[in-house]
């Protein structure tokens, strides 16, 4: 479980998170959405340890991370898939693959599973990173974060650019991963997020302001504020 | 027609020097957005420890002499390689990503080194003796002769080279510089510790450069500024072929050493270096990043 504490960052001269608490759980979806510029990246990269936290905390499965390195972070069980995917395109399918293996030092070989879940990586795998079209991109960010078995994964913007088709093949794949691990997503897509969130939380200008079950939350109220 | 053979095959000689000695320049500036000035001292430190394993050797294993060059290439490596990590950890690591901090550092650094090795060896240039197979030629015709310890340098920078297309392209090790230089960010996210990843490309970067020196010593007389004599074609020839690659620091050093060669036969010594610097120039006016560029995030940036 990913517990983050009364945390505020700052990004470049300003505050962009204040005072933000957020728990995830075991098997369960959370979500935090928002409109552009709310602070949600800004919370996943605080989670990883790419920006800097100036107050509060941040737990995994009970232990402080807060001081810890962006590597050991991943070592300790965080898969993260950032906006934009982030493929290393000049690196094969396979070797991308490979690298998410360095959180676990580099030991083990690649999951059978990741191709069970993505069977396309498995035709591809001595293409180029960058050859590949967002979708697969997308699948190949995912697998990558997955190839260690995390604790949790992070997605930022999982549908971002990406088409319809694909989505659903995405949506798929996360409620099948819930089984094994705890989820965080970061999405603007509302209609995906309240197919497969177990918990949302809504930011706006870098705070939490609303939190609960999708089927208990305001949709007008989410609407206007993502509208805005 | 027999001269401008030999002098290509000089050329190629002095390439595969500058290879060396530019290769490890190459990388780091890719991976870590720092013009090390003192890079030229790696090569000084390698000529000084094949120095010092030579008089060893003269001293207490003169039966053995003629192979003192293989101890003297391995030392050169790990001496040149520990003070570069010692550097990177104590210096360099916190200069990432600042180019003119990091050049105006790394030249006090050089000059420190410079001075040290005038204190511990003196002023005059020393002299390396060669084993005696090094000191044949090898006569292809009456006119054209290779010596032995140029085909010798040869060798040994394809042997490293080869080497370093394995660390770099078939490796985990690789893979991971290669992820690092491409994306910081990401490959910390995947649990890569980028500073090791760094200090270690440093350390043999500065290993490499530690042959070069070793080299050198078989080719004339070694001085405490002996690395400011090739640190400048080095740097030509990083920027030439393009920070980052293996592809583009082999053409340019390539290009660096065999036209200096080439011009300097058919003109002068001065005018042979402005023309190979002109043709440079020339270059980077169509190609600003260098012929092979790579795109990496700290040089992008």
């Amino acid at each position: 479980m990913l517990e983050i504490k009364d945390v505020s960052a700052t990004y470049g001269e300003g505050t962009v998170l204040k005072r933000v608490d957020l728990k995830t759980y075991d098997n369960k979806i959370t979500c935090l959405i928002g409109r552009n510029g709310a602070g949600k990246t800004t919370t996943l990269k605080s989670i990883m340890g790419l920006i800097n936290v100036i107050h509060g905390s941040i737990y995994l499965d009970g232990q402080s991370i807060t001081k810890k390195s962006t590597f050991e972070r991943a070592q300790l069980g965080i898969g993260y898939v950032p906006q934009g995917r982030d493929i290393f395109s000049k690196l094969t399918v396979k070797e991308n693959l490979l690298l998410g293996l360095e959180a676990k030092h580099g030991q083990g070989m690649i999951p059978n599973y990741i191709f069970e879940l993505f069977p396309i990586l498995r035709d591809f795998l001595t293409r180029k990173g960058g050859d590949l079209s967002g979708g697969q991109q997308q699948q190949l960010a995912i697998a990558r974060a997955l190839v260690a078995n995390p604790k949790i994964l992070i997605l930022d913007e999982p549908t971002e650019g990406i088409q319809p088709s694909i989505i659903q093949e995405i949506s798929r794949v996360i409620l099948k991963l819930k089984e094994k691990m705890s989820v965080l997503i970061v999405e603007q897509y509302l209609e995906f997020v309240l197919n497969i969130a177990d918990y949302c939380y809504v930011m706006e200008k870098g705070q939490i302001v609303m939190g609960d079950e999708p089927q208990h939350l305001d949709k007008n109220m989410v609407s206007k504020i993502l509208s805005l | 027609m027999q001269e401008l053979i030999v002098q290509l095959f000089n050329g190629i000689s002095l390439s595969s020097i500058l290879f060396l000695s530019s290769i490890g320049l190459a990388i780091t500036f890719g991976l870590m957005g720092v013009i090390n000035m003192a890079h030229g001292e790696f090569i000084m430190i390698g000529a000084y420890t094949t120095y010092i394993v030579q008089n060893i050797f003269i001293d207490h294993f003169p039966k053995l002499f003629n192979s003192y060059i293989f101890f003297a290439i391995v030392l050169s490596f790990f001496v040149a390689s520990i003070i570069g990590y010692i550097l990177e950890r104590l210096i360099i690591s916190h200069l990432y990503g600042r180019i003119v901090d990091s050049l105006l550092v790394t030249w006090g650094v050089s000059l420190f080194f410079q001075q040290l090795a005038r204190s511990i060896f003196g002023a005059p240039n020393v002299s390396v003796r060669m084993p005696d197979y090094l000191q044949r030629n090898i006569h292809l015709t009456n006119d054209i002769v290779f010596p032995n310890n140029r085909i010798f340098i040869l060798i040994i920078a394809l042997i490293c080279l080869v080497l370093i297309y394995i660390l770099m392209y078939r490796s985990r090790y690789g893979r991971n510089v290669l992820a690092v230089m491409q994306n910081r960010e990401m490959a910390a996210s995947l649990g890569i510790n980028t500073r090791r990843v760094d200090s270690l490309t440093f350390a043999i970067g500065s290993g490499l450069a530690g042959i070069a020196g070793c080299a050198i010593t078989w080719i004339g007389a070694i001085g405490p500024t002996i690395g400011t004599s090739y640190i400048i074609d080095s740097f030509v020839a990083v920027v030439a072929g393009g920070a980052g690659t293996i592809v583009g620091t082999i053409f340019g050093a390539s290009f660096i050493g065999i036209g200096e060669t080439i011009f300097e036969f058919l003109t002068t010594s001065s005018i042979g270096k402005v023309l190979v610097f002109t043709c440079v120039i020339i270059l980077l006016q169509f190609r600003p990043k260098g012929l092979f560029a790579v795109k990496t995030r700290v040089l992008d940036d």
